[in-house]
């Protein structure tokens, strides 16, 4: 964990800050609230794991920081950006190159190759095809699929797939990595695998990983635990 | 970037071959039956148009109205034409030559096999010359008759090729065979250079006066009479001349004539009028059925947008915009369309020249023609493929503005 100690507290090494951010929605005449006044700063090359029971706001914590949904208060920076009043498509734009998701459900697109999945992100930023083809290939590699890349998801096993996602999160050069519940439908071995490239990602690549789980023992590869309830940020746990 | 959509497209479609089949069902019957339809139609019309050959063009055609029963024109006419009219007609100023037209059937026999036929007359002395010229007769084969010629006739290019006429007869005819007319043995002095029409190229072409000696044909029910005006200028005035006249001869009021006086111009714009009422008629079924389409692949669109909820959640989290999800289902429906009007093409053009192979080896006819021009396949293709993302606008749009985090929260 050599990077992480030599992190400093300067505003810049911010990449996302979280500013009493609150998501609060409507079902019929009741508002709920999902996050109450979080407040999160990430730094960059830093290993954050948040964990939280069901309902705690872990989800919608994602979906900020993943720039997939706006808060109802409070202000979200990407590399001090504001993004919180930005409209749906320069989200996604800014998701396409900023962020690389990983899903528990792994998330592969079922009609495309391991390969075509892998270019996806990339067809979206209109990288020449090429380029396209030789990075996804490289990236597959490197997650050890070299000898599945025209293999259909469905062809592939739990793990495999996750690797696929993993390959398809890095197309981009992200600035953070963002996985949800990243071994939850894995066995402990294959979900131990998953876990072996994430680490090694932040390690020897120095990626911000942020990585939202239920389950301490994978929480614990993390240099940072941050505990949820209540939409809020009630404990944390450093290394 | 549209390249790579469009192959994105084509794996969902291929996904789910048969409910993308079944979706095309509708477009390519719609389109189909455009291209036989109109297809055959214009095949119609050009073989119609050739027919008249049989008059020329700076003529007068005198035809009787009211027929009472098929046939050649004028066979069935409550009152026919009398043979007396065409010399009185003669002398109406502004004609330079008016003679009867006889347009008969008549039993064939030759090689011992029997088959009815179309007998035409050719006029004898002066007016011979003036049809010859009329129609631009010629014989590839022998010669024209002359005014010296007893049981002489001139015979279609058809009867002298290998062809349907050719199986018919056992062989092809040739000048100096002798053929048999409603039991009555001819000899064949010329064949008839082709020209593309039946008139010319599957008829039996004979002296007038023979025609009625051996009662091929009636001498008081003349098919048409043919009038050559002086100048073509004045055609228009020759023609209310020779109404006029008659009018009085036969006795009617003006509107309730029971003849007709018509240049071939004015025949083919009535015919052609009638054909593009059938083809409207036709393009119009066609367009309802289309649209029928249409509805199925707004329809099938929908389905794959509900259906494809978590996709495109997917997609938009790695960074496709909304106009990225409209794209992509817009190019889908589009294809829908178009692959749909690709197999109509090839359905309506298989149809339409198998019809045509169908009529000419069982009718023996030319009649029954296809012409299918690029510009109506290529509108068709074009029309399809508007017409398969004009329906899928709605659908593409309801794709692109699915917020993404329902979107990934569907379970499929």
């Amino acid at each position: 964990m050599a990077r992480a100690t030599t992190k400093t507290e300067k505003k810049s090494d911010a990449v996302l800050d979280l500013k009493g951010v609150w998501k609060i929605y409507t079902m019929g005449d009741v508002e709920v609230p999902a996050l109450s006044g979080l407040d999160l700063v990430v730094k960059r090359g830093e290993f954050l794991s948040i964990m939280g029971p069901s309902g705690s706001g872990k989800s919608t914590a994602m979906n900020m920081i993943g720039c997939l949904d706006v808060p109802t208060r409070g202000k979200i920076y990407l590399e001090g950006h504001d993004i919180s009043s930005m409209s749906e498509s320069d989200l996604a734009q800014i998701r396409g190159r900023k962020i690389g998701f990983i899903f528990q459900q792994f998330n592969l697109i079922n009609t495309l190759t391991a390969l075509e999945n892998v270019t996806l992100p990339m067809i979206f930023q209109n990288m020449p095809r090429q380029e396209r083809i030789t990075k996804a290939k490289k990236l597959l590699e490197l997650v050890d699929l070299g000898d599945r890349m025209h293999h259909k998801p469905t062809e592939l096993s739990g793990g495999q797939q996750q690797r696929v996602a993993i390959a398809r999160a890095l197309c981009n050069d992200p600035e953070v990595i963002l996985a949800d519940e990243p071994t939850g439908n894995l066995d402990s071995k294959t979900g131990g695998t998953v876990m072996d490239f994430l680490r090694k990602l932040h390690e020897k690549e120095g990626k911000t990983i942020i990585m939202v789980t239920h389950d301490e023992h994978v929480a614990k590869n993390a240099d940072r635990i941050e505990f949820l309830r209540d939409g809020k940020i009630i404990k944390t746990i450093k290394k | 970037m549209i390249k790579d959509y469009f192959l994105i497209a084509v794996k969902s479609l291929t996904k789910r071959k048969t409910r993308t089949y079944l979706t095309m069902i509708g477009i390519f019957i719609g389109i189909a039956a455009v291209i036989a339809l109109i297809g055959l139609g214009e095949g119609l019309r050009v073989a119609i148009t050739s027919q008249f050959g049989f008059l020329g063009t700076d003529v007068l055609g005198v035809q009787a109205a009211g027929v009472a029963a098929a046939g050649p024109p004028g066979s069935g006419a409550i009152n026919p034409l009398t043979s007396d009219l065409a010399e009185k007609i003669e002398k109406i100023s502004g004609v330079e030559a008016a003679f009867n037209r006889y347009l008969s059937a008549v039993t064939l026999e030759f090689n011992d096999k029997q088959k009815i036929e179309f007998a035409i007359s050719i006029p004898s002395g002066t007016n011979r010359k003036t049809l010859e010229k009329m129609v631009n007769l010629k014989t590839s084969q022998g010669r024209l008759l002359t005014d010296a010629d007893r049981k002489k006739v001139l015979v279609g290019d058809n009867y002298a090729q290998d062809s349907s006429f050719g199986t018919t007869f056992g062989r092809p005819l040739k000048a100096g065979d002798r053929i048999i007319l409603n039991g009555v043995d001819f000899e064949v002095v010329g064949i008839i250079e082709k020209k593309g029409s039946f008139i010319f190229d599957d008829a039996v072409w004979m002296d007038e006066d023979e025609m009625i000696e051996y009662g091929i044909s009636d001498e008081e029910r003349v098919s048409t009479i043919a009038v050559k005006v002086s100048d073509v200028n004045e055609i228009g005035k020759v023609q209310l001349a020779i109404e006029k006249f008659l009018r009085k001869e036969r006795g009617v009021e003006e509107g309730e004539e029971d003849f007709s006086v018509e240049t071939p111009q004015s025949a083919l714009e009535s015919l052609n009028s009638t054909l593009y009422a059938v083809q409207l008629f036709v393009t119009i079924i066609a367009v309802i059925s289309l649209l029928v389409g249409g509805i199925g692949i707004m329809n099938t669109m929908y389905t794959a947008v509900l259906e494809r909820t978590k996709e495109i959640g997917i997609m938009k989290s790695l960074g496709a915009r909304n106009s990225t999800i409209f794209t992509l289902f817009f190019i889908e429906s589009g294809l829908l369309g178009m692959i749909g009007g690709i197999i109509g093409v090839i359905l309506g053009l298989s149809f339409a020249y198998g019809a045509a192979a169908a009529g000419k080896t069982l009718l023996g006819s030319d009649l029954i023609q296809a012409s299918v021009s690029w510009s109506l396949i290529f509108g068709s293709l074009a029309f399809s493929f508007i017409l398969g993302t004009a329906f899928g606008v709605l659908p593409a749009y309801q794709a692109s503005r699915l917020n993404p985090v329902d979107s990934l929260r569907k379970v499929k």
